[in-house]
């Protein structure tokens, strides 16, 4: 066979070059521009003059203020949960796992309805509450439930993952030398995990400050006790469309900060002894 | 001395043997792999429950099946190398040869003073305040074995203490290991594949198949 001519050869190269940088320049702009055009629709006295707005900061304060319980109580009760779930067999534990990622794959308002179901004033659980004169659905409780229950999974999966990583060399040396089980979690499993736990920990506050379906659905759209930032910009598309455009843009920058939070912590790897 | 006898069934076999060392001897335990050494290490620090038998060292039952005593792993104050030495790689040196005093709530002048005496006992003085993380294979063998000693255990079981070490390191940490067992008088089990290491640290081998002991012989008898 005669080989191709080297101009021949230097041409397909060139098409080939053309034709990746073309797929990497089609896919990032099909992803960034949507979020550029944003930052385009508004200028920086509009922007402030919206932060100034008590809507917008209303909405701000109640994200921030129920993704942080939520994410607090995720932290707290995930971490045992999935060391304990990692470092036992027990029955079940298959569909335990499959259980926790349901939530991922479950459309949003699927979970409020859920919720609604189960919590709501004739819900199964709801009902005996109301009983009591406790009100779930409908009440800043049930934005930090609807936030847990559609964002834990982002933690929970990756405690999972990073414990069944560790070494069980460690926590059994650890033993041996004279640790409680909870002195070798504390001295020995979190330090060694931390970096991980940290990256799962601001991708489940992350998804918990963008929750929108289940949030609406469970929890309704009551200005300061229910309207989160995702709800206030829905409800301002018909509204004030530049305190939506505020509200956007101040998600855009923490979803970016957060990002950038994962990239830096997902780079610490568990040790193995 | 220690005194154990232990019957664990396995998925492939039973493991059932009885072992017997005398204080400040060596008993190395031979066999391939899979053939019960490392879970008989386990048992008898208290990290697998063995189905029946009895575990006695320094005096004490640490386990017997017929009378229900099973003392916690944390409480059988022994010094366990496991096969990988697990240095804990964000702590200094000082601080995981202190781990095991902390944690038994020792005051920080005793702590610190056998930190110091451990240090220079296994001449890693210089790395003290180094992170473990970046530590050669012998370095942290040393520093696993300072750990594990500087608690004060009745028994020392060491898990292939030796493995991924180039042959310098191999003979010092040998000739330490021999030290401190005939120093402290305490008992030691020793797991390892290689006879070398068998015949320049041990004073008896044991040969086990399939959970059972083959033969058990004096360290000259080994080739």
């Amino acid at each position: 066979m005669i080989p191709a001519p080297a101009s021949s050869r230097s041409l397909r190269s060139i098409l080939a070059t053309a034709g990746a940088a073309l797929l990497i320049l089609g896919v990032t702009s099909y992803l960034v521009l949507p979020i550029i055009a944003l930052f385009f629709r508004t200028t920086p006295e509009l922007f402030l003059a919206s932060l100034a707005n008590p809507e917008v900061m209303s909405a701000l304060t109640l994200s921030i203020v129920t993704s942080v319980i939520s994410l607090l109580i995720v932290i707290l009760v995930g971490t045992p949960f999935a060391y304990i779930h990692c470092r036992n067999t027990y029955p079940g534990k298959v569909i335990v796992d499959t259980v926790i990622d349901l939530p991922l794959v479950l459309p949003p308002a699927v979970a409020g309805m859920a919720l609604l179901v189960l919590y709501g004033r004739a819900g199964l659980i709801g009902k005996y509450a109301n009983l009591l004169g406790i009100s779930i659905a409908f009440t800043t409780l049930a934005v930090i439930m609807a936030q847990i229950f559609v964002a834990s999974p982002f933690y929970l999966r990756q405690a999972k993952s990073l414990f069944d990583q560790l070494d069980p060399a460690y926590e059994l040396t650890a033993r041996t030398l004279g640790a409680s089980p909870a002195r070798v979690f504390l001295k020995v499993v979190a330090p060694l995990t931390a970096g991980g736990l940290v990256s799962g920990a601001v991708m489940t506050f992350g998804r918990a400050l963008g929750e929108f379906g289940a949030t609406i659905m469970f929890a309704g759209n009551l200005p300061g006790v229910t309207q989160t930032m995702p709800l206030a910009v829905y409800v301002n598309l018909a509204g004030d469309f530049n305190a939506g455009l505020t509200i956007s843009i101040l998600l855009v920058l923490i979803s970016f900060a957060i990002m950038i939070a994962v990239r830096y912590f997902a780079k610490t790897e568990v040790p193995h002894a | 001395m220690l005194e154990a006898t232990m019957q664990k069934k396995l998925r492939d076999f039973t493991l059932n043997l009885s072992l017997h060392v005398e204080d400040g001897s060596i008993l190395v335990l031979m066999g391939d792999n899979g053939a019960g050494k490392s879970t008989t290490l386990n048992i008898i620090a208290g990290l697998v429950a063995p189905d029946a038998g009895s575990i006695r060292f320094n005096g004490s039952v640490v386990f017997d099946s017929e009378t229900g005593i099973d003392i916690p792993v944390e409480q059988r104050r022994i010094g366990y190398v496991l096969q990988r030495s697990a240095v804990f790689p964000h702590m200094t040196v000082e601080e995981n040869i202190a781990f095991g005093l902390n944690a038994r709530n020792h005051n920080a002048a005793f702590t610190k003073g056998e930190v110091c005496r451990w240090l220079d006992r296994m001449k890693i003085q210089e790395l003290a305040g180094i992170k473990a993380a970046g530590l050669s294979g012998g370095q942290k063998q040393r520093v696993a074995l300072a750990r594990a000693l500087a608690t004060g255990p009745s028994l020392l079981m060491l898990d292939e203490p030796f493995s991924g070490l180039d042959s310098e390191s191999r003979r010092s940490v040998r000739e330490v290991v021999r030290e401190c067992v005939a120093d402290l008088k305490i008992p030691c089990i020793m797991v390892t594949h290689r006879i070398g290491d068998a015949r320049a640290t041990g004073d008896q081998v044991c040969h086990i198949r399939r959970g059972t002991i083959t033969g058990t012989e004096g360290i000259a008898k080994v080739d």
